[in-house]
């Protein structure tokens, strides 16, 4: 082999290594701590996208990676590159995303002394990461990395991070690829206990109304045929998590929406009066049961995830299966074939669409531009309103064409992880749905957009305030709104100009189609600001501490 | 409920932070937590002594399996155990009641292991109940200072050969 007698330094260790993983772009931004990784890197195939904020880094690795469906690679210098990483891999880890991170850090000798740019992240990340590193040796350099993307992508996928000193990228060894991770301590469960996919298999065929939930465990584990035979099978009806949107055409029949505080109306009904629920790689999160302990009163749940952690943490099952949903729906699946009887007396509730009123307001909006794009186009999002009025209007019929931050709701990640959406799938139209709040913390990343060319097309809704916030103090303070309204117009044609992109802005409803179809058709990078109404709420809701069926109209 | 579980990790710098880190970040409570190597290379032991119900003792166990550092977790609270603190305690003695303490140190099968003039150092090794006892019976004489560690607990063979078995 021609690996033996290699002699490199840890920095060129490392870039090999992360190139024999398969990495094709490396989301990062340089600094003294990773000079020696930036110049391992001058000569490798791999792409380095220059972002202009390390958080948005990590959120375009965090898009690229669900695009794709690989891991994703971020990269920083020590200190303060490290730390502004930290919303992004908290935005990774509570979304089961699989990232790696490589941070610098100042020289082992120098670790502990305050030094310049010195932080303690893999302290500061461990309650966000999977796993971290701190890189003592430059001979365990391979072994970690090889690790690290292991640890990534199976089981439960999350962010892995390693930290790398400086005196460890520059110190030489030799290198031999390493294979055949094995770590003993890390064995997840992927095949469901066959009792326990029996027990499953009478409780679907028992069931007379049940409904089936997909989460983000559906996506991650690509699950979506096996999910369709399986409503095919029961007759179920499906809701899904806002992490789960796309995993089940929204298109289908059997679809009724979104679950939760924010969801539809009929999905949450359903789920209440149903006498079978099944979670299919979901977390019971607070925002899409309503109170626990008026969650599907006369429900039998069964709770299959391959975390066995998130087994009964929220929701108490009564048949918990741990293992990959990919592999346990195929075993029940296998069962149930055999059975058809009792199949056809589901009940199946009649779907009824979303009342959406025309005029400039986000429902209509986003409906029109259901209208105009094809199916295959990735909506990224970022968090408030809009990203609400995208999960409940908009219809993604194809699994990963959602990309939003669920769990921690994170502003400013529709924006960059767009890019990473966009060079995962070049060839499919992305756009980035956002608010004027929202856009406002991820637009640093326009710059990147506008370096590389990309395509992207963000559309704006601009209500001059920050939208949810504003929504939950005219529930709960009382319409006592405290530093919600942005009282300075700002021109975002003008800063469309700044970045060489295409701006339009939709001032009434004649031309909004039109401006709509011409600025999605572009084949540049366009700005579409569209004014709404600020007093406009997205309702009914779940107030807090209510069940899922008592859904209040705010409006 | 009090719990007690043993918990097998790989050994090496960070491991006891991220251990203790989940206890305190998800709210669990340590009564003690003793960490030490094993017959085992590359292999630490901690014995956690924890309090919750059954509900959280599970979440603790299922985190703690999470961590990939974590080898194997075991709650040998109903097991047959034997069960260990170590006591050091400094008791203020003068020449009319030394011989009554060593006296009654000797009942506990507890050491005397430094004698001053205005006080004797003991050492003592029981469960926890044995070492409360020893306080107990020390503190009408006076604790001038007292450390003690916590529960180290090692399950006691059965026909299953329970115990940490290598690494499967």
């Amino acid at each position: 082999m021609g690996w033996d007698k290699m002699k490199m330094n840890g920095a060129q260790i490392l870039i090999k290594a992360l190139e024999e993983q398969g990495t094709e772009y490396i989301f990062g931004y340089p600094g003294g701590a990773v000079l020696g990784i930036y110049d391992a890197l001058y000569e490798s195939s791999i792409e380095h996208i220059l972002v202009r904020h390390e958080q948005g880094g990590a959120h375009a690795a965090s898009g690229y990676a669900r695009v794709s469906g690989r891991v994703g690679v971020c990269l920083a210098t020590s200190g303060p590159g490290a730390t502004n990483l930290v919303t992004g891999i908290a935005t990774a880890y509570m979304d089961s995303i699989p990232l790696v991170i490589i941070t610098g850090q100042v020289p082992k000798i120098m670790v502990g002394t305050d030094a310049f740019q010195e932080v303690d992240i893999t302290g500061i990340t461990s309650p966000i990461t999977k796993h971290n590193y701190l890189v003592q040796d430059v001979k365990d350099l391979a072994k970690i990395v090889a690790e690290a993307f292991h640890i990534a992508k199976t089981g439960r996928p999350g962010p892995v991070l390693i930290d790398i000193p400086t005196d460890v990228s520059t110190a030489i060894c030799d290198y031999r690829p390493y294979e055949n991770v094995d770590i003993r301590s890390y064995k997840p469960t992927v095949d469901g206990h066959p009792n326990m996919i029996k027990k499953a298999v009478k409780l679907l065929i028992q069931a007379e109304k049940p409904v089936i939930c997909t989460g983000g465990g559906v996506i991650s584990s690509g699950a979506f045929e096996e999910v369709r035979e399986l409503i095919e099978l029961t007759g179920a009806q499906v809701v899904s998590t806002l992490m789960g949107l796309g995993a089940f055409p929204g298109n289908h029949e059997a679809f009724l929406g979104m679950l939760g505080t924010y969801g539809n109306k009929l999905a949450n009904d359903v789920v209440q009066n149903c006498d079978c629920f099944v979670a299919l790689g979901m977390r019971f999160d607070d925002r899409a049961v309503g109170n626990v302990d008026k969650f599907a009163p006369n429900a039998r749940i069964i709770h299959i995830d391959i975390d066995p952690a998130e087994i009964g943490k929220n929701v108490k099952p009564d048949l918990p299966i741990v293992g990959d949903l990919k592999n346990v729906l195929q075993d029940i699946l296998k069962k149930m074939r055999k059975r058809p009887e009792g199949m056809s007396k589901k009940v199946r509730n009649k779907k009824v669409s979303t009342q959406i009123h025309k005029g400039i307001n986000s429902p209509w909006i986003l409906q029109k531009v259901q209208e105009i794009v094809p199916k295959t186009t990735i909506i990224t999002t970022d968090v408030g309103q809009h990203q609400m009025w995208t999960a409940k209007c908009y219809s993604f019929d194809i699994p990963k064409t959602l990309i939003t931050s669920g769990g921690l709701g994170t502003m400013g990640y529709g924006i960059p992880a767009a890019i990473g959406a966009q060079l995962a799938m070049p060839d499919n139209l992305v756009v980035a749905i956002t608010g004027d709040g929202s856009f406002q913390m991820g637009m640093a990343e326009l710059g990147t957009i506008a370096e590389l060319e990309l395509p992207i097309k963000v559309l704006l809704f601009n209500n001059k305030s920050l939208g949810m916030v504003r929504q939950l103090q005219h529930c709960y303070c009382n319409k006592r709104y405290s530093a919600v309204d942005f009282k300075k117009s700002l021109d975002f044609m003008a800063l469309a100009k700044a970045y060489g992109a295409e701006g339009y802005r939709i001032e009434n409803i004649n031309e909004a189609e039109s401006i709509l179809k011409e600025a999605l058709s572009s084949k540049n990078f366009t700005i579409i600001e569209c004014p709404i109404e600020t007093e406009d709420l997205v309702s009914p809701i779940v107030l807090a501490g209510e069940g899922l069926g008592n859904m209040t109209d705010i409006s | 409920m009090r719990h007690v579980l043993a918990v097998w990790v790989e050994h090496h710098a960070g491991v006891l932070s991220k251990v203790s880190g989940l206890f305190s970040r998800r709210g669990y409570n340590i009564e003690s937590l003793v960490v030490s190597k094993t017959e085992e290379n590359g292999v630490a032991q901690m014995t956690i002594v924890v309090n919750g119900n059954d509900r959280i003792i599970e979440q603790v166990i299922k985190q703690l399996n999470k961590l990939i550092d974590v080898i194997k977790v075991s709650d040998i609270t109903c097991d047959e155990t034997v069960d260990r603190q170590l006591l050091l305690a400094r008791v203020t003695a003068n020449n009319d009641n030394r011989s009554e303490i060593i006296q009654l140190m000797d009942i506990f099968r507890a050491r005397i292991v430094d004698i001053g003039r205005k006080s004797l150092m003991v050492e003592a090794t029981g469960d926890e109940m044995k070492i409360q006892a020893i306080i107990n019976s020390l503190q009408p004489f006076g604790i001038q200072e007292m450390v003690k560690t916590g529960t180290v607990s090692m399950v006691r063979e059965n026909k299953e050969g329970s115990g940490w078995g290598g690494i499967k």
